[in-house]
This record gives C-alpha cells, structure tokens and sequence, in this order.
C-alpha cells in the first residue's frame, strides 16, 4: 500500500492528518480487493449521508457531496462490444435499484461533463492507440489545456483493448490518469480488458453495481446488489452470440487473387440458412477458429510435450493438444504471455522496455518465434494459463442479406508464411480455408459503418486489399433497395491484372450504372507508387463536389497507413477545393464526422 | 444466304468513329479492365492490334472473378517482309520487354507480337514507330500488308517487284492522323479535317489483301489475294504484272454460301500502272463490296455477285489505260528454298526454317538469342517469307562462317533437321490467343507433323514435298484451302479435312471429312498414302492423286 498522505485539500473539504491516520490504520492489512471494496463502501456511506465522511483510502480525493443520485454510463465503441457492456451493467444496476443512464460518447458535448457527479466510462481502445470513431473530439477536448477541473466527478472505467497491440487500453488508461489530474475521484479502480473480457467485465461491473448501490439509501437497504451476469441485451431475441456462435456450413472457398498475385484472397461462403443470423451492410462477422493442428504438432514438439498431458482450462479438464486447438490463443503474441517469457529471459525485457522495439516485436513475430528464440521449460498446465482464451476474429461481411438470402460471403486474406526458418499461420484464415465443414460464427454489427438512411444520398467508398469487402454489401443493398444515390468505389491493391478483388462485378456494376464512378490505384502497375488517397487529389474536385452535395464518405482497411493518408488527403481537398484555412477544413471534416458522414472500419 | 439489308454493326463503328479515333483514348486510360470499350476493339484492328484473351485460363479467371487475361497482338506492316538488322532488333527488344518473348511471323510477312498488356500498348506502337515500321492498316478492312518474294537480290525483275509492293503499300496507306494523334502525341490540327480520298469514311467493307509473285515460284499464294500481280519478264526485264482478283480463303463452317475462291486472272498492265490498277478495284469494292454482311463481304462475293465481265468492264471503265490480255507465266512451286544462296553480286543469304513462325528461345533451341546476336554484327537485312520463315540476306562472304556458328551455338542449326513435310507445313496462332479458334494449330502441328510423317516413312514417300496447313478456324490464315493436307479446326481435337489442293496453290482442295479426330484423321490418310505410294503416275504430285481420284473418294472411306 502507498504512504500515507500528509493532508489531502479539496475545495470542497479539508482531511486533516489525523483524520487520514486513522482511516489508514485501519485498512492496515486489507489486499487489493478488499481496498477496492472499502473504497466503495465508504462513497456509500457518502452517498447516505449526503455528508462529506471519509474518501477511500487508495484515491487522493475526497468527495463531495453529489447532487444527483444518478449514475451516467457513457461508452465509446468501435464494434459495439463497449455498447453491449454499458447497455448489461445499466440493466443490471436498474435491477439493483439504482438510477442510471447509457449514453454514447460521440453524441454526447464533451463538456457537459462538467454538469455531473457520477459517471462510468466503458471506454474501447481502437488500433494503435485510438479512441473509437466519433468520440475523438470528446477525448481531444478532455486532454486539451482548455479542460476544466472535474473535482465533484466520482467515476470509473472499465477499459477495452487488445494486448497484441503495444498501446493496450491506452485510451481508457490515459483517459483514467487525466481524470485524476483534473481531481475526478476514481471510486472503483479502472479494469483493463484483453479480447476475453467476460470475466474482468462481470468482475468490475458487480464492484461498480455493488459501490452504487451502497451510496444509494434504496438499494444499500437491501444489501449486496445481485451478482452481475453478462448477457446480450441487444441481442437479446437472437439465440446467437459470441458467447454461443452458429455452427455455419462452409459452401464456397475460391481464390480470387489472379495466378501471378503476390497474395492469396478467397471468397468464403457461409449458408446461415435456418440461422436466423442477420446483418446490416457495414456489420463483420465474428468466427471463432480452431488452431492450426500442423502449428500445434510444432509447438509440442519444440516443447517436448507429448499433446495428452491434461490440463484444466477455465475449470474444464482438457488435453494440452484440446486445449491448444480450441480454447488457446497460438498465433498472436499479447504483453502478459510476452512477461511470462522474459522472466527467464532479461534480454526479452529489454526488448518490452523499449517501445518500439515492442511494437515491432508484436507486429513480426508469433508465439511459435518466442518458444524458439526464448527456450523456456514449461509444465503443460503452465504453459496453458499462461496463454489468451481463444476469441473470434471479425470479417468485415462482403454480402447483403438483402441480395444474397441465406447466406454470408466474406473476403478473407490468408496468412500463411515463411519467416525465421519457421511456418507461420493465420488462425481464422486457415482454419476457413482448413478441412473444416464448418465454423463457428455470430454478428458483429457495427453501427459506426452503416448506409446512409437517405436513399438518395452520394457515397464514396474508399477500400484497400480486402477493405473492400464491405462495399460489396453496401452496392448490394443499394441495388437490392433500389437506392438512387450515387455510388463511387476508390479502390487500390498491387496490380490490375490479378489483385483487383471482385473485378467482374464491380465493371458490371459500373457498366449497369449502379457504380457512378469507380477509381483505381494499382501500386505496382507503374513506375511511381500510386495509392487510393493519390486517387483522391486526382479527383479533388469531384471529391469536394460529392461532399457539398451532402456524400457519405467511407473508409475501410489498414489502420496503420492507409486510414491516416487518406484523412490527409481529404483534408488537402477540403483546404485547396473549398478555398479554407487549416482550421476550417479540419472543422468541415469534423461536422461530417459528426454528422455520421465520414466513417471509418479500420484495422 | 440470309436476307440482310441493314448495315453490319461495324458499318456505324466505322462512320461514328471520326477516322478510327473513336474513344480509343479513352479506352488506355480506364485502368478497371484490361479491354477496350467494345466498339473500339473494332477500331483497334486498323491500327494494327487485336483484343486477345488466354483463352486456356478463361474459365479459371471467371471463378476468381476477374475479368479473362485480356492482352493485345500487334501486327507490325513490314512491306515485302524486308527488315533491317536495326528494325530486327528493335522488334526483339520490343518482343521481350512489353510482349511474350516470342517474335510470330506471319504468312502475309509481318511481325506479330502477341500478349502486349493495354497500359504497355502505346509505348510499344510508339516503339515500333521509332523503328521506322508501322501499324496501321495491318488488320483492320482496309489494304492490309503488300507481300512479294523477299529475296530482291535474285534479280532485276525482284528488286522491281519490290518496288511496286512498297508504291502500292504507300498509296493505299489511310489517310486519317487519328493514328498519329492517338500514339504518337501529334496534335490534331485545328479546324483540320480528315479525308479518305480512296477509302472514304466508312473504308472497305472487309479487308482486302495484295501480294505479287514471280514465276516459277508461287510463295505468296496469289490466288488467295484479293489483287494480286503476278511479274511477267521478257529477257531479264520487267514487262509488267499479269492481274488477279476475287481470291480469297474464309469461310464458315456449315454456311455453303461462304467458300474460299481462286482469283480470275483479268488481264495484263505495265507496272508504272500497279497502283493505279490497286486503287480503281480497291474503289470497286468500296462502292459495291455488301456492307450488310461481313461474312459475304470480300471482294469475291462482290465478283460472284456480279459476275467477272461486270466487274472487268466496271474496272476498266475507271482505268486511264486499257488493260490488255493476260501474258502466259507458269508456276513451279510455292515453298522456300531453305539454305544458302549466292546472288549475282556475290552476296550471301540464308533461309531457315523457323518452326511454326514463331522466333523464340526454347529450351536449347534458343532461335531468338541467335537472330539477336546475328542482328548486331550483320549489315545486311532479314526477310520474312510468306512461308513464316527467315532469309538472312546480304551476307558477306566473310561473315559466313561467323552466322553459321552462331547459328550452330544457339541450336538453330539443330532445328533445321526436320522433315520436308514439317519444312513446308503452315499453321495459324490459333489457341491459346486467337478469339476465333475452334481447336488447336500452331502448338499442335509438330505432333501432327510427326504422326503424318511415320505414315509417310511408311509408305516411302516421306521426301515427297507435301503442302500440310492446319488453321485453329476456318477463316484461312494459312490459307488452308490451297494445301494438299489441311485441317481446319471445328472443335478442340477435331477438324474437317481438306484434300487434293495442286502442289503450287492454283486448285483449291476439297472438304473430304467433316468433324473428325486425330485418329481418323491418320486412319484416312495412310489409307491414301498406301494407295498413292502404288498407284502414282510419275512425277505425280499428291494432291493431283487425290484430286484424280476423288469420285472414288467413298470407296476409300
């Protein structure tokens, strides 16, 4: 436990030493739960005294006395799952009595913040380090000097990330220590979440239900609140969830990269007949693979395990070899398996130390590089627990229902290469492509990446590589609905000849006029790369005209270059097209952003 | 014949097309396809290239849904088939840089360049223009390459043969800038407007072809020209050209309204009136030629329809000279005389037999590495036979050995081993290229060459000088009908047989099987040669036996 502070000053009330002392000496003993809990306990006592008492003993704020009972859920959410975790906790506290509101951080004006006491942040961390689409100016405003103290705000956070990622949870942890710069109380410590979350999330979600609950005189009455359960609200009339996926047959597998491309793409066809699985245009596909079982072998045998050792996962009694095929994360490398294997290896610290040197090693490298790069003993059960849970991998949906009944395309790059000596694979590509019949899959909707509801609006589609794969939907639907807008497609990949992805259907749709304009950047069909952005400042002029006649502007594929370069370069035709300063072509793409007319799926 | 009065599709192509610039401009710069709009792939074919497709990986590209492995064939127009070592060069260059790596000859004495990608299209036209040969007007329904004997040097009467290909060829060469605007960056002339004085806007309703030969040697095949010339010689001179027309070899299969046709021989001119004579019945058949239906438009449906003294009285009507009565000529053979020849100046040249007409570097016959090597330190020039082979021409005798070595390094030398039938054999491109093909010719004649050869070792006939000609199609590239053997694709593997054309291309053979396949195909002809071996009168050549014979041809089957 930390020291103790001398004295703690808040303009709303004064701690003295002594005062601090014996609250401190008290907690004397407590583990970090038991803290954690105290801390809640004591805001309760707060909230039913409507008194100043003590402030928990781990957080250097007091509280001051709320003026409103009630507890606002913000999330900001790329996939939706934030949304799903804020829609179950608000459910669950309204059970326990509490008064709570849901409200989505990319509707919300950053600084009526200032008008409340009491907030929870489900706050998702997108890419490198991003927050989610539409939330950026809430954020961009909170950790810019215009922002103002936030003493009376008690508040907690529960953050969502991906520890393959360098900047895991960056959002919700940079988000966290700004609140308490700015004197917000932090009532439950924040929760940091990998891919796996169900179980950190029922965790915090009840700390969360239980603090509330004991501020609240209506529920603390009645004792603990009831123990949090994580189920799909949203999806509530729907069987299928990541939780429990639809067994969908694989019906179609074809390569749709020509004979001399550097790259292997297939077109996946699932039959969801009977499923009752629906999507939107913009919606992914989650699909929960099985490992590759030649990567397995490899991982036994450098491990000197023989597959049969039985292990337990999750309470559950397994072969090593079950457990590596079903329930293991074996391809992606995440910080905490990363920690267990620099234990034996002070090299491999330096190397996490050092953020770019971190960074490149989750981008390059697989959990089959570090067993053979960091030798390392293992005992199977070890092993295992040191490893991920197993989660789904989202395929943006390259078909519409509307068009296409029963049945669910996706555009799917395999991974499937030679690196250090050693074969590397994709899980989830491999295992569509492997001798499966079928795989395991739910909806991932996306309401950040939807058609525009005006029928007759303009969209621009702008796709990398498989980023493509969601336009395919869009010009499905739109046809399927008879949409009147005008579609234009910028596309770019490596050639013309064999990595234009769904070429036949796109010069159809061009030739029947469904497609108004369709531009292209091929990188490797001519001296000078060129790239879909390059295709944009070709276009200036329409590009800005499309805009001012009231276009949605969408982006889909890397998130690392193409996502960037592509900002800039509409950034560039809204300054030179629209004759604006910096500052006026950044508020322009800022209103459509916030007007739902730029979205993005990046990745 | 079907009752067509409205104009052929490509009659609007033409009259829209603002002299052949249609939206070809347009066309390069659509990166989304491989292809040209589709009325540009018409006006493509004046400029001299084609809309190809691989047609072997059709279907596989269709299941990846991408478009087929669209390319373009370049026809480059090489007058008479003369080229330079410089020119020889500069089509290598461009064989290996933007096509297949392979040089096709063709049988009218052109370079074809197959598998040119559309974005690479105009740096290569533009290429080959450096070198001072063009493309316009090698396809196309237009005069199409002019060919002649390519050895000048055999005589005076060669040399001015020649000349008259290339005045011909020069005189009937469209008019439009649309080809120099469109790949060569001229800028088209304000206010400037294009006149066709010959051809006029809508051109020919067909191609139309010109060849001239000289006696004793038929290679050009004048009788499957349109016009033709044929070098009448007194006393070591040019007296001037005996003129042909109405040849030609198309047709379709199951539509007896089409046939292929020997041409008429009309009459006799001096050749200051070569070009004149070209242009009046190039004119004919502009203003009569049936623009209602390309596959009943050459030019002898024109005559047929018409009848030979309507149209000699229509011609002679617009000549400034009368034409007089033919001049006797007489025609001894067709084919190259393979080897080294010396002319009267003591100069060296080399006809080698090049297989199928395509120059390429294969396995160690590396025949394209060696004509390049050659091109560098020869001063002479190459010629293209009608024969899709190659004279090396202009040798000094010092060079002599130097060629035949390098010749003897890159297996060349090696590849002239083959036999008189294979020698003299013609196949057109067919698969897996030609849009039109039925079945397979150029990658299936040397198997076929060598079948038919076991029968002929047989039988021992094997050095009887045999005319072999397979086409993927029955449109004539190779002119299939005037050949003693021919196979003429109707399906992958099978083909209609042709029979008993003369040895020197002035009877044509006759449809004896319809549809079959290579194993009756061999069954029925070691049948005849069994027959022809025992029963030949002297000096009688195959196709004459099989045309002697061919009321009996039931019994034989």
């Amino acid at each position: 436990m930390a020291s103790v502070p001398q004295q703690i000053i808040s303009p709303a009330v004064t701690v003295g030493a002594d005062e601090l002392s014996a609250l401190h000496s008290t907690v004397v003993g407590f583990d970090r739960d038991q803290l954690i809990w105290s801390s809640g306990y004591l805001a309760g006592l707060a909230g039913s005294q409507a008194q100043a008492v003590a402030s928990p003993s781990n957080a250097p704020a007091i509280v001051s006395a709320p003026s409103d009972d009630s507890w606002t859920i913000f999330y900001a959410t790329e996939t939706g799952n934030s949304r799903d975790i804020a829609e179950n906790l608000a459910a669950e506290s309204k059970a326990a009595g509490i008064a709570v509101e849901v409200q989505d951080l990319r509707d919300y004006r950053p600084k009526a913040l200032t008008k409340i006491n009491k907030a929870l942040f489900v706050v998702a961390t997108h890419g490198i380090g991003e927050p989610p689409e539409g939330t950026e100016s809430f954020f961009d405003f909170w950790f810019s000097k215009r922002a103002p103290r936030l003493e009376s705000l008690e508040y907690s956070i529960l953050a969502l990330g991906d520890s393959s990622y360098v900047d895991f949870c960056e959002i919700g942890r940079s988000f966290d220590e700004r609140l308490k710069n700015l004197g917000a109380n932090p009532v439950v410590v924040r929760s940091d979440c990998d891919l796996d979350f169900a179980e950190p999330v029922a965790r915090w979600s009840k700390e969360v239900v239980q603090f509330a609950g004991k501020q609240n005189p209506a529920s603390a009455a009645g004792g603990a609140a009831r123990p949090l359960q994580l189920k799909a609200v949203r999806n509530a009339p729907l069987l299928i969830s990541k939780e429990s996926p639809y067994l969908a047959e694989i019906v179609t597998r074809q390569r749709i990269t020509g004979a001399r491309s550097s790259k292997n793409v297939q077109h996946v066809e699932l039959d969801i007949e009977d499923s009752g699985l629906s999507f939107l245009p913009g919606d992914s596909l989650g699909v929960l693979p099985s490992n590759p079982p030649q990567l397995i072998e490899a991982i036994l045998g450098k491990l000197n395990f023989a597959g049969d050792e039985p292990v337990s996962v999750a309470g559950e009694s397994l072969t090593l070899r079950e457990a590596l095929l079903r329930r293991k994360e074996i391809t992606q490398l995440s910080k905490p398996i990363l920690d267990v294997f620099a234990e034996a290896h002070p090299r491999l610290q330096n190397v996490l130390r050092d953020r770019a040197s971190f960074s490149e090693l989750l981008e390059t490298k697989q959990l089959i590089d570090l067993i053979f790069e960091y030798p390392k003993s293992w005992d199977p059960q070890e092993f295992v627990d040191a490893l991920r849970n197993l989660t789904p991998r989202s395929y943006s949906i390259a078909s519409s229902i509307d068009a296409i009944a029963d049945e669910v395309h996706l555009t799917v790059a395999v991974v499937n290469y030679e690196a250090y000596a050693r074969h590397h694979w994709g899980a989830a590509s491999n295992f569509l492509l492997g001798e499966t019949e079928r795989a395991p899959v739910h909806v991932v909707a996306n309401e950040q990446f939807r058609l525009p509801e005006n029928t007759s609006a303009p969209i621009i589609m702008v796709g990398a590589g498989t980023g493509v794969a969601p336009y395919r939907a869009f010009l499905q639907y739109r046809q399927a609905h008879a949409h009147s807008g005008d579609n234009w497609l910028v596309f770019g990949d490596r050639t013309g000849h064999d990595d234009f992805l769904y070429q036949m259907e796109w010069l159809r749709y061009r030739k029947d006029g469904l497609l108004t304009k369709l531009d292209l950047a091929f990188s490797r069909d001519q001296e000078e790369k060129v790239y879909v952005q390059s295709r944009l400042l070709d276009n200036a002029k329409e590009v800005y005209d499309w805009l001012e006649r009231g276009a949605f502007f969408y982006v889909c594929g890397d998130a690392k270059h193409m996502a960037a370069d592509v900002h800039q370069a509409l950034f560039e035709v809204v300054r030179d097209q629209g004759a604006m300063s910096p500052d006026s072509a950044n508020d322009y793409l800022a209103k459509l952003r916030s007007a739902g007319r730029y979205q993005k799926d990046v990745y | 014949m079907n009752e067509q009065t409205e104009l052929t599709p490509v009659e609007g192509i033409k009259q829209r097309s603002d002299f052949l610039r249609g939206t070809i401009v347009e066309s390069l710069a659509d990166n989304a396809t491989g292809t040209l709009a589709d009325d540009d792939t018409q006006l493509s074919k004046f400029h001299g290239f084609y809309q190809q497709d691989d047609r072997d990986q059709r279907a596989e590209r269709a299941r990846r849904k991408l478009e087929p492995d669209h390319s373009f064939m370049i026809r480059v127009r090489v007058p008479g088939g003369i080229a330079t070592a410089a020119q020889w060069l500069a089509m290598d260059s461009i064989a290996s840089t933007y096509a297949n790596n392979t040089l096709r000859l063709t049988t009218r004495q052109a370079f074809q360049f197959h598998g040119v990608i559309k974005r690479e299209l105009k740096t290569t036209i533009s290429g080959i223009n450096e070198s001072l040969l063009d493309t316009i007007a090698a396809c196309g329904d237009v005069n199409r390459n002019v060919m002649c004997t390519p050895l000048t040097e055999k005589s005076a009467i060669h040399q001015a043969a020649y000349l008259a290909a290339n005045t011909i060829s020069e005189h009937l060469t469209p008019n439009t800038s649309a080809y120099h605007e469109i790949w060569l960056d001229k800028k088209r002339v304000a206010d400037s407007r294009d006149d066709e004085p010959i051809y006029g806007p809508t051109y020919l309703p067909r191609k139309f072809k010109i060849g001239i030969a000289i006696p004793p040697s038929n290679d050009v095949d004048i009788f499957s020209q349109d016009l033709s010339f044929i070098a009448i010689e007194k006393d070591g001179d040019l007296l001037g050209f005996n003129v042909a027309v109405g040849g030609g070899m198309g047709m379709t299969h199951g539509e007896p309204e089409t046939y292929p046709r020997v041409a008429d021989v009309i009459g006799f001119c001096e050749t200051k009136y070569v070009a004149e004579v070209a242009e009046k019945v190039v004119k004919i058949q502009r203003d009569h030629g049936d623009r209602t239906n390309r596959k009943h438009a050459r030019l002898k449906y024109t005559i047929d329809d018409r009848g030979l003294d309507w149209f000699q009285s229509t011609l002679q009507e617009q000549l400034s000279f009368e034409l007089i009565p033919a001049k006797p000529y007489q025609f001894l053979f067709r084919g190259d005389e393979f080897g080294w020849q010396e002319d009267q100046h003591g100069d060296w040249h080399l006809t080698l037999f090049v297989p199928e007409g395509r120059v390429q570097d294969l396995g160690r016959h590396r025949m394209l590495s060696a004509f390049r090597q050659i091109a560098r330190v020869h001063t002479g020039t190459f010629r293209l036979t009608s024969n899709q082979n190659v004279i090396i021409s202009g040798i000094a005798s010092t060079q002599k050995q130097l060629i035949n070595r390098l010749l003897e390094y890159y297996g060349v030398t090696a590849l002239q081993a083959v036999s008189p039938l294979r020698q003299h054999a013609l196949a057109c491109v067919a698969l897996p290229t030609c849009g039109l093909a039925m079945a397979e010719a150029e990658r299936y004649l040397p198997e076929l060459a060598n079948n038919i050869d076991e029968l002929l070792i047989r039988n021992g006939i094997e050095n009887e000088p045999l005319s072999l000609r397979i086409t993927g199609c029955p449109n004539g590239c190779a002119r299939p009908y005037l050949a003693e053997i021919a196979l003429v694709g109707k399906a992958p593997g099978r083909y209609s047989l042709f029979l008993g054309g003369d040895g020197v291309g002035k009877r044509l053979n006759r449809m004896t099987h319809e549809n079959v396949d290579e194993g009756e195909i061999l069954s029925i002809l070691s049948q005849w040669f069994e027959k022809f071996a025992k029963e030949r009168i002297e000096n009688e050549s195959f196709g004459d036996f099989v045309h002697r014979h061919e009321l009996r041809l039931t019994e034989v089957q």
